[in-house]
């Protein structure tokens, strides 16, 4: 909401005295209008959408898509895409749960893990912290993830392949990777379920203030906090925005253009890997399917809010924006009960007229 | 040590494939001097300075910085000892702010953190220092060209820099933006800044110039001090013969008139406001204007190329529509556009794709595919009539000197045979003996019963080439005058009427 009426606010006051026409107003922030049309439809037709119960579903589903928006935003502002980005988040929540599964379950896909892990628990007890185990899974699938983005990122970087390509191979070696991983399993290829319950905790409700505020809403703030902080107030983000905007003038300047890119990368790479471990534990269970078409989601989010795919242009609350307005959407769709095949023609149609008006803002000739 | 030199380029030699483009160049830049360097295109400005800004090495020759012998390994090197550029092609980054742009890749940080502050304060101690009067938390892209220009030599300041070197800096400017550019320049003067200012144009030369080094086709031909030569002198130095007039004499006459537009406004920012004027038949009318007075605007929407709001236009006493851009073209208008690279030419394809991409359907034969060799024979008729400089038809346009690629443009559009020309700024960036033949070439076809409309930031140019001149102001125009009864004076203060 801000968005908008920071939007509206500087429109009205730059224009230099010549007075901005209502038309153009409404045209600039179209988007906002029309998904703002379609929450209303939603409420009116069933306002017990208006709840807490239903805030707080919308928000524990825009948590997870929240993050991986994130980091594929950066990508994004670099003039790229991340197409890989959902084996990424497949692969990272394989590894974890994987390793996270009930001690006590039989068909474990490391069956003899229990007294390894209880070694490596003894220790961090040892330094006085019991969830060292679930500390070091979470690492595992945040370097791995930054591992195979960074390889991304370095064939985008120094063989200037395009992105679209780089990581659409990537995604399909990746899936390869993967596979062999799941493949591994002692109890076969089969779905890795009966997660560890002090795992599965982590993405419940923190009760507080007699409130119950879900976990992965609180995760999920702080990341944001943290990101908007390496956006605006770190080298290392203004020096992607300018990679983003021009990479020449970066270059010129002194800006390590190849390490910038790597970085961006990295830190997507990062942040799929928390996806990942979370999404794992939302979900309860992993198979090789695990994050299909999650790359989708978390880019058109980002288009939605604004950052745009001509580089250099995006700001975290845009993605914060376009993440929930999607998330609402969907939910709001569901909600209501229409048929899923039509939600699919409702999305696509906002993705492309996302752009369509996002593009008209730059280019206005004919 | 000599130290009486800020930086002295000796005996410099460079050879491509055993093409010698520079040979024994010398400039010596003393502190508070402003060194004109000058040469047709082609005439190795652009090596010599990649030369010192270590892209290319040198074959022969050395560089002396303060009389120690040096050599740049790339533009950021030379940038931290002090040697700048500011480029014709300003490197920005337009989606950010002019405080990030002058401190990009060497943001101060205190521990973890960019120091927004300080960047703030040293932008505006360093605007207040030289005199420069801009908003620094502005986007780039919001500023206009000049003021980029302005952040860009603000930033080489803030480099510390001792020589900046001004590569045709002027060449998008106004006359009130290039006064105000060599305000700036003196003020770095007067600090005890060395400057090389590279430049087609003779009258900024002789105003703010102290030396001039000439270049002809590599050859370092001297240096002079500006006040004791003449504009002939450095055309005859330049071209190696004399150039008797910058231009050519006019002998066409003019007819009836052949287009008129009414009232025409365009419906999107920058808006042209209620223009209406008349053009003849065999006649050059000149668009005069500041930067952003609308010229370019006017003239894409009289082409299609710009949505008009309201306004007719009437060719031949015919109302027509020229809604888009294949109706201008097929009522016989044809626009060449301002920005060569952007808007001109397709740089990774060759002469013959250049030449007749506009006019391809023309080609079809029976069968409905290409006759190449038609294509082929016209661009070959092309190249010879317009003296383009091409080993063959095959060259990539992007291997020819700017003079060269915007006669491939123009002869694109003559294989249409258009009756209306629409040229933005047609010799922006060429040299001065490439630039008379373009105005040959304009004459030429005037004279044939063409009728032209030039867009021109040049005074000289406009008042030596074109008929008329109609002066934009702030989106409107001001008046249409006479070229012949008028003069700079005149035409400056008309520029001004509607700001």
């Amino acid at each position: 909401m801000r968005n908008i009426i920071d939007s509206l606010k500087s429109k009205f006051k730059l224009g230099n005295g010549e007075q901005k026409k209502i038309s153009e107003i409404l045209l600039n922030n179209a988007i906002y209008f029309i998904i703002g049309g379609i929450v209303l439809f939603i409420i009116i037709s069933e306002p017990t959408f208006l709840s807490l119960s239903v805030a707080k579903n919308i928000l524990t589903q825009s948590s997870v898509r929240l993050i991986l928006a994130l980091g594929v935003g950066g990508i994004i502002i670099l003039q790229g895409t991340d197409l890989s980005l959902g084996k990424n988040v497949g692969f990272s929540a394989i590894i974890t749960a994987s390793f996270l599964q009930s001690f006590s379950y039989g068909a474990r896909f490391y069956s003899t893990l229990p007294d390894w892990v209880w070694n490596v628990n003894s220790l961090g007890e040892v330094i006085g912290f019991q969830w060292f185990f679930y500390i070091l899974v979470l690492l595992v699938a945040m370097i791995v993830s930054a591992f195979f983005s960074a390889i991304n990122g370095l064939v985008v970087a120094h063989f200037k392949v395009h992105p679209f390509l780089a990581t659409l191979g990537g995604s399909v070696a990746l899936y390869g990777i993967l596979l062999l991983y799941f493949n591994t399993s002692d109890a076969g290829p089969q779905p890795i379920g009966s997660l560890d319950s002090t795992y599965s905790s982590f993405v419940g409700i923190w009760h507080v203030f007699g409130m119950e505020i879900p976990l992965l809403v609180v995760y999920s703030v702080i990341i944001t906090g943290v990101m908007w902080v390496v956006w605006n107030k770190t080298t290392f983000g203004k020096n992607m925005f300018a990679v983003g905007g021009n990479p020449e003038a970066a270059k010129i300047s002194g800006v390590n253009v190849i390490r910038t890119t790597v970085m961006v990368y990295i830190l997507a790479g990062l942040l799929y890997g928390i996806g990942g471990y979370l999404e794992a534990a939302r979900v309860g269970s992993a198979n090789s399917a695990f994050g299909l078409n999650y790359e989708l989601d978390a880019i058109a989010a980002c288009v939605v809010g604004g950052i745009s795919f001509s580089g250099g242009i995006g700001k975290i609350s845009g993605a914060v924006a376009g993440v929930l307005m999607f998330t609402v959407i969907t939910y709001g769709m569901v909600y209501l009960g229409i048929d899923a095949y039509y939600q699919y023609i409702i999305k696509g149609t906002i993705i492309v007229a996302a752009v369509a008006l996002d593009t008209r803002k730059y280019i206005k000739k004919t | 040590m000599n130290n009486e030199y800020l930086l002295q380029i000796k005996n410099l030699s460079k050879s491509f494939s055993g093409v010698k483009v520079l040979n024994g160049v010398e400039i010596s830049v003393k502190p508070g001097t402003i060194h004109a360097l000058m040469g047709e295109n082609g005439a190795g400005k652009s090596t010599l300075m990649k030369c010192l800004f270590g892209i290319y090495k040198q074959d022969e020759g050395e560089f002396y910085l303060n009389g120690e012998k040096f050599n740049f390994t790339d533009p950021k090197h030379a940038l931290e000892h002090g040697v700048s550029m500011v480029h014709q092609e300003l490197n920005q980054v337009l989606q950010r702010t002019v405080v990030d742009n002058v401190w990009l890749g060497r943001y101060p940080t205190n521990g973890l953190f960019v120091d927004e502050k300080k960047m703030l304060e040293d932008t505006i101690e360093l605007f207040k220092k030289i005199e420069v009067d801009i908003d620094p938390t502005k986007n780039l892209a919001d500023l206009s060209v000049s003021q980029r220009q302005m952040v860009e030599i603000v930033k080489a300041v803030s480099y510390d820099a001792k020589v900046i070197v001004l590569d045709e800096p002027t060449s998008s400017l106004t006359q009130n933006e290039v006064d105000k550019l060599f305000e700036i320049m003196r003020t770095l003067k007067k600090q005890g800044i060395g400057l090389i200012y590279i430049s087609h144009k003779m009258e900024e030369i002789f105003e703010i110039s102290d030396y001039v080094t000439v270049l002809r086709d590599g050859n370092y031909i001297g240096t002079k001090v500006t006040k004791e030569i003449d504009i002939d002198t450095i055309i005859k130095m330049m071209v190696g013969r004399d150039l008797k007039h910058r231009f050519p004499s006019k002998s066409h006459t003019i007819g009836e008139i052949v287009l008129e537009v009414k009232n025409l406004s365009t419906t999107y920012k920058p808006r042209v406001k209620n223009v209406s004027f008349k053009l003849k038949k065999g006649e050059i009318l000149g668009l005069s204007g500041l930067v952003g007075s609308r010229r370019t605007e006017l003239v894409e929407a009289i082409f299609g190329a710009r949505k008009r709001e309201t306004g007719e236009l009437i060719l031949n006493g015919k109302l027509i529509k020229n809604d888009t851009t294949v109706q201008a073209i097929s009522n016989g208008f044809a626009l060449i556009t301002e920005e060569r690279r952007e808007t001109g030419i397709y740089p990774v394809s060759n002469i013959t794709f250049n030449s007749t991409i506009a006019n391809v359907h023309n080609y079809k034969g029976i069968t409905g595919l290409l006759n190449g060799k038609q294509m082929e024979k016209d661009t070959s008729k092309l190249v010879r009539q317009m003296k383009i400089k091409t080993p063959s038809n095959y060259e990539l346009i992007r291997a020819l000197s700017g003079g060269n690629q915007q006669k491939v443009i123009i002869g694109r559009w003559l294989l249409l045979n258009p009756d209306i020309l629409l040229m933005d700024e047609p010799t922006r960036g060429i040299d001065v003996g490439a630039k008379f033949e373009i105005y040959q070439l304009m004459l030429d076809l005037v004279s044939q019963g063409k009728s032209i409309i030039m867009v021109s930031s040049e005074m000289p140019e406009l008042l030596g080439i074109t008929d008329r001149i109609g002066v934009m102001s702030n989106g409107r125009l001001a008046g249409i005058v006479d070229t012949k009864s008028t003069n700079q004076e005149e035409l400056f203060k008309m520029t001004m009427k509607y700001l």
